[in-house]
């Protein structure tokens, strides 16, 4: 067995500490290209995490019958026919977002977020604790979608999910939402994220030392 | 972190005939196959609807509120209301002829598509076979860049200036108009999409021109 985890560590790891995309960088073509407005990356985020779960719900139930010989062709397998049948239920629900999300729908099967929790973890554990890491990673990969999607809306449309917030004198930044506004926002929250996390264990040793320090001295 | 065993894939014992595998991956693949059948049934006619609703809000759009329409088939170099049994009405050309309150023709509805900067822009517009004006236009799809190209769908305009443009259309850019009947201004910074929509309606009238006129004097 890989190492051990609680169940609770399973739901909430992929949430913040392994985030798929802002820790792990996984899955960046999708979070690059579909998140120039906020319901362009629910959408995509709500697929994403469609297929991820009941993938992760097929491959831990069926995980003794697969041999291990052809276990990445039958969880592209598994995966491919979700995708698929998300692609369809949009194009029939939802034919305008569908529209906006264009080829990134089909393009789920290969997303390494997916296929990487069914090698690493769903055909290892337990189907609740598969249910539970594929909540979690899907989560976390709506977070950083609705991070990507809310600044790039907000700077490059002067919107939020479509409501204008900075009235008529606003002129957009149209980079924010052409492909170049993607890899500048990624840029910035990454740089953000990992001068936070920097800070934070400066100010963690810090206190260590002061601790040390006090404790001489007494 | 403790120690740990490498990752691995159950196994149980060391050889796994080659059958078990066929039988794994096929019988896999025939669920997947016939679960996919399932929802293609399901959530095809709403597709479809879809996209005859779509086409049908778009020649009330173009034609400017028609009370009804029919649908022309080009077959032979001319329109005919009723193609021979044995044709494909799916893959045959289509044109729709719009009728107002007192049915007297509107003006006909054209699709047509070509390339543009990204890809395939497909749209359709109203038009005067008499007179020789289009009537409007509408992108049905495009995928051109967003910002710059898009506007050929959502600068309303660029929309506007094909109301009542004569053909064939000449696109100018707007520090040159001279004001006359058939320029259109093109979209700075989206000269290629802009481009597109008038070679599509240029295009299409070109051909379909003719066969147009023939059938609106024969008809009276």
């Amino acid at each position: 067995m890989p190492r051990k985890t609680t169940p609770r560590q399973d739901l909430t790891r992929g949430v913040w500490r392994e985030n798929p995309v802002l820790i792990q960088m996984l899955g960046l073509c999708p979070a690059l290209a579909v998140t120039n407005t906020v319901v362009n990356a629910i959408a995509m985020g709500l697929a994403t995490f469609f297929v991820l779960f009941f993938s992760s719900l097929l491959v831990a139930t069926f995980k003794r019958l697969i041999p291990s010989e052809v276990r990445i062709s039958a969880y592209i397998l598994i995966i491919a026919t979700f995708v698929t049948i998300v692609d369809m239920t949009l194009e029939a629900v939802v034919p305008e977002i569908h529209k906006a999300l264009g080829a990134f729908i089909a393009l789920i099967v290969v997303n390494c977020i997916i296929l990487g929790r069914q090698e690493a973890f769903a055909s290892k554990n337990t189907v609740p604790r598969a249910l539970l890491d594929a909540v979690g990673t899907g989560f976390g990969f709506i977070i950083a979608l609705l991070l990507m999607g809310g600044i790039r809306e907000i700077f490059g449309y002067g919107s939020f999910l479509g409501f204008p917030l900075f009235g008529a004198n606003y002129e957009p930044w149209i980079i924010f939402i052409l492909p170049p506004g993607g890899f500048f926002t990624i840029g910035f929250i990454l740089l953000a994220l990992n001068w936070w996390q920097r800070r934070q264990e400066e100010r963690a040793k810090a206190a260590e030392l002061a601790e040390v320090a006090v404790g001489r001295a007494a | 972190m403790s120690p740990r065993k490498l990752p691995q894939a159950p196994q149980k014992g060391a050889e796994v005939s080659a059958w078990r595998l066929l039988a794994t991956l096929g019988g896999a693949g025939a669920l997947a196959g016939f679960l996919l059948v399932f929802v293609y049934q399901v959530t095809q006619p709403a597709i479809q609807a879809y996209k005859a609703k779509v086409l049908r809000e778009s020649i009330q759009e173009v034609l400017k509120g028609p009370a009804r329409w029919d649908t022309l088939y080009v077959l032979d170099d001319a329109l005919t209301p009723a193609p021979p049994a044995d044709a494909n009405l799916a893959t045959l050309e289509r044109v729709f002829l719009g009728y107002d309150e007192a049915g007297d023709p509107m003006g006909f509805a054209i699709t047509g598509a070509e390339p543009g900067y990204q890809d395939i822009i497909e749209l359709i517009f109203g038009y005067d076979a008499e007179s020789q004006l289009v009537l409007g236009m509408k992108v049905l799809s495009m995928k051109e860049t967003p910002g710059l190209g898009d506007k050929i769908e959502k600068d309303s305009a660029f929309v506007a200036e094909f109301e009542g443009v004569s053909t064939p259309i000449a696109g100018v850019k707007p520090t040159r108009a001279t004001g006359a009947a058939n320029e259109v201004d093109m979209i700075s910074g989206a000269t290629i999409s802009s481009r597109t929509v008038i070679a599509i309606i240029n295009h299409k009238l070109e051909r379909l021109g003719p066969m147009l006129q023939r059938y609106m004097e024969e008809r009276t």
